[in-house]
């Protein structure tokens, strides 16, 4: 068996989340990693585990609709084909296991064999052990589920490939990037998060900001949080946002809905900080602090 | 042109969704349901796309038992013009509603699809992308904002690091997210009139598309549950804990 992951670059780096789908894919056997765009061929050479790297310079932007149509050429020497659970992952995967009449399994959180997988369903609420017949199984991996691998000591070979044809049907206009020197939200050790409690964008800044720099922390948001303008959607984590499982979460001023739970109930830690004792956030908090976080985190930010 | 809207009938999203007892998937008796949230933003992007003169008729499509006619109700109370069920008490698939929805496209000819990114039970967010893909057409997903002009959809996403913008030709399908559009509700009087509306059902047997799932379920299990912890008083006392006994920071 050979596994095929779709990997992806940022800044010129292999990103955490494609490392932890190599990961994931050793388990098969061998493993080519498969690289879109200019970048980042140095990097994936280097990556621990890959045997090969099949690198497409000219496939620019990761378009699903020509990286689908080369995937599916690919596919026949391949008994899977794997990306992270990323943005990137959800968009290409599914389309390719359309194109091949697969039914394809998002967010694997545990390999049980070769064709039984478990995932969570219902924004988490229940794990289901599901078994594939498909010829080549199509995944995409839940990254904090599985330890990456380095990003050195491995030495792949390298073969380009040509870009397939493309109907042009679908074009790369612009991407807007947010900016920040705070680490990923998937990757950080600590994360601080804020709800609607937060009350307008600029507490949101002025009141995690420093507790986040102090801790080296990512920041992340409540879709409510978000949907008020307090953050971009890049700063969501849920179950229709990122999940994340730091050794720290820290969440302030949000509720803990079900669907917030999702994606941060398997952190370590857990700490709430809420004014209503009866938030469902601190069901699941580790330690909790009941009270106005417009006093406590002032006083956290100088404690730390 | 038309604009199709498949929509899913769910779990509501304020249920807490109970493991069944006999380990097959989740107790769902007696339980509310409701359309996925998700297809509700997908079809109220389509009813603007109509009340904007972008698209002619708006048709809602459900794959599901006789009682999931109750969301294609709903959506035709919100605005849709009509409503096809595909009939079938079989469980499908992704893989297997993309078939049945291409089998829809093929009759209905529509120039767009406009559905959810995700169905909150599955959370597998692929059929749309699966459609696509069996349909040859170009596909924007995790869609917050569409605008229609000369043939083609302009279509922002909603991408890890931030957004991104396609340009898509016509026939496309669109997958929405949560930030897309705040769906309207349906009015006491759209209610009344939505049960004047057509509805029509096709046997799902009837449309050539083998149902058998590729992917079976073997156990549905809880998650690990975690137990509420201990509440500090003050704040010197969180960061002790957190230091000494967490050992985080
Ligand atoms: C399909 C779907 C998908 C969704 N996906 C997500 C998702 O991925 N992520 C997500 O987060 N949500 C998601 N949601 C939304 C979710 O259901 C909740 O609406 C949302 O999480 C609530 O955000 P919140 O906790 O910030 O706001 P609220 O529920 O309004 O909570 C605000 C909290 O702040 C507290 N507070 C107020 N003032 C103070 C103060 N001064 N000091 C301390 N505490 C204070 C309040 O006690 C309250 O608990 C989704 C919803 C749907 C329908
Ligand atoms: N049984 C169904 N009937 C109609 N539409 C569906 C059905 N299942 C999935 N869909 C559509 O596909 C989207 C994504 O679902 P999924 O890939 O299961 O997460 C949903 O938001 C719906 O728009």
């Amino acid at each position: 068996m050979t596994a095929l992951v779709l990997i992806e670059i940022e800044n010129g780096k292999v990103r955490q989340a494609s490392r932890s789908a190599i990961a994931a894919a050793s388990r098969f056997g061998e493993v080519d990693a498969l690289l879109l765009g200019n970048t980042g061929a140095e990097a994936a050479g280097t990556l621990a585990g890959v045997r090969k790297v099949l690198h497409v310079p000219t496939l620019t932007h990761a378009l699903a609709e020509p990286a689908a149509a080369l995937l599916a050429t690919l596919a026949p020497s391949y008994s899977h084909i794997l990306a992270a659970s990323s943005s990137s992952g959800k968009n290409i995967l599914p389309r390719l296991a359309g194109l091949l009449d697969v039914q394809p399994i998002s967010d694997v959180v545990k390999i049980e064999d070769e064709s039984t997988f478990i995932r969570p369903i219902y924004a988490g609420n229940a794990l289901a052990t599901v078994q594939s017949s498909d010829n080549v199984k199509i995944l995409t991996i839940r990254s904090s589920s599985f330890d990456p691998v380095a990003e050195s000591g491995g030495n792949a070979s390298l073969e380009v490939l040509d870009a397939p044809a493309d109907d042009g049907k679908s074009r790369f206009v612009k991407l807007e990037q947010s900016q920040s020197d705070r680490p990923e939200l998937e990757v950080a050790r600590v994360v601080i998060s804020g709800g609607k409690g937060l009350k307008d964008a600029s507490n949101f800044h002025n009141l995690l900001e420093p507790i986040a720099d102090k801790l080296g922390a990512a920041i992340g948001a409540s879709r409510a949080a978000v949907d008020s303008g307090f953050a971009p959607n890049e700063m969501q984590v849920g179950q229709t946002g990122k999940v994340v499982a730091p050794e720290l979460y820290i969440a302030t001023g949000l509720s803990g809905a079900i669907q917030h739970l999702a994606g941060m109930k398997d952190s370590r830690v857990i700490v709430a900080i809420n004014i209503d004792p009866e938030a469902p956030i601190f069901k699941v908090a580790d330690y909790g602090m009941v009270g106005d976080l417009f006093e406590i985190l002032p006083a956290l930010t100088k404690a730390l | 042109m038309k604009v199709l809207v498949p929509v899913k009938r769910v779990v509501d999203y304020n249920i807490k969704p109970r493991v069944a007892a006999d380990g097959r998937g989740v107790e769902t008796q007696g339980v509310k349901m409701s359309m996925n949230p998700f297809d509700e933003i997908a079809l109220e992007e389509a009813l603007r796309l109509r009340e904007k003169g972008h698209a002619s008729e708006v048709i809602a499509v459900t794959i599901g038992p006789q009682v999931a006619q109750d969301v294609l109700r709903t959506a035709m109370a919100m605005g849709a013009d009509r409503a096809i069920l595909i009939s079938t008490d079989v469980d499908c698939e992704p893989r297997v509603v993309a078939n049945l929805l291409k089998a829809v496209v093929e009759k209905e000819q529509p120039g767009l699809i406009s559905m959810g990114k995700q169905a909150i039970d599955d959370d597998m967010n692929a059929t749309g992308q699966m459609l696509a893909a069996k349909l040859g057409w170009p596909q924007g997903t995790f869609a917050s904002q569409v605008d229609i002009a000369d043939g083609h959809a302009t279509v922002t996403r909603e991408v890890d690091g931030g957004t991104e913008t396609l340009a898509l030709t016509l026939p496309a399908v669109i997958t929405a997210d949560l930030r897309l559009n705040e769906p309207r509700y349906a009015s006491l009087p759209n209610i009344m009139k939505a049960r004047k509306k057509p509805l029509e059902t096709l046997e799902a047997a009837s449309l050539g598309v083998d149902l058998t799932p590729h992917l079976t379920v073997v156990k549905v299990a809880e998650p690990p549950q975690r137990t509420a912890g201990i509440i500090v008083e003050t704040v010197d006392e969180l960061v002790q804990k957190l230091k000494t006994e967490a050992k985080v920071i």
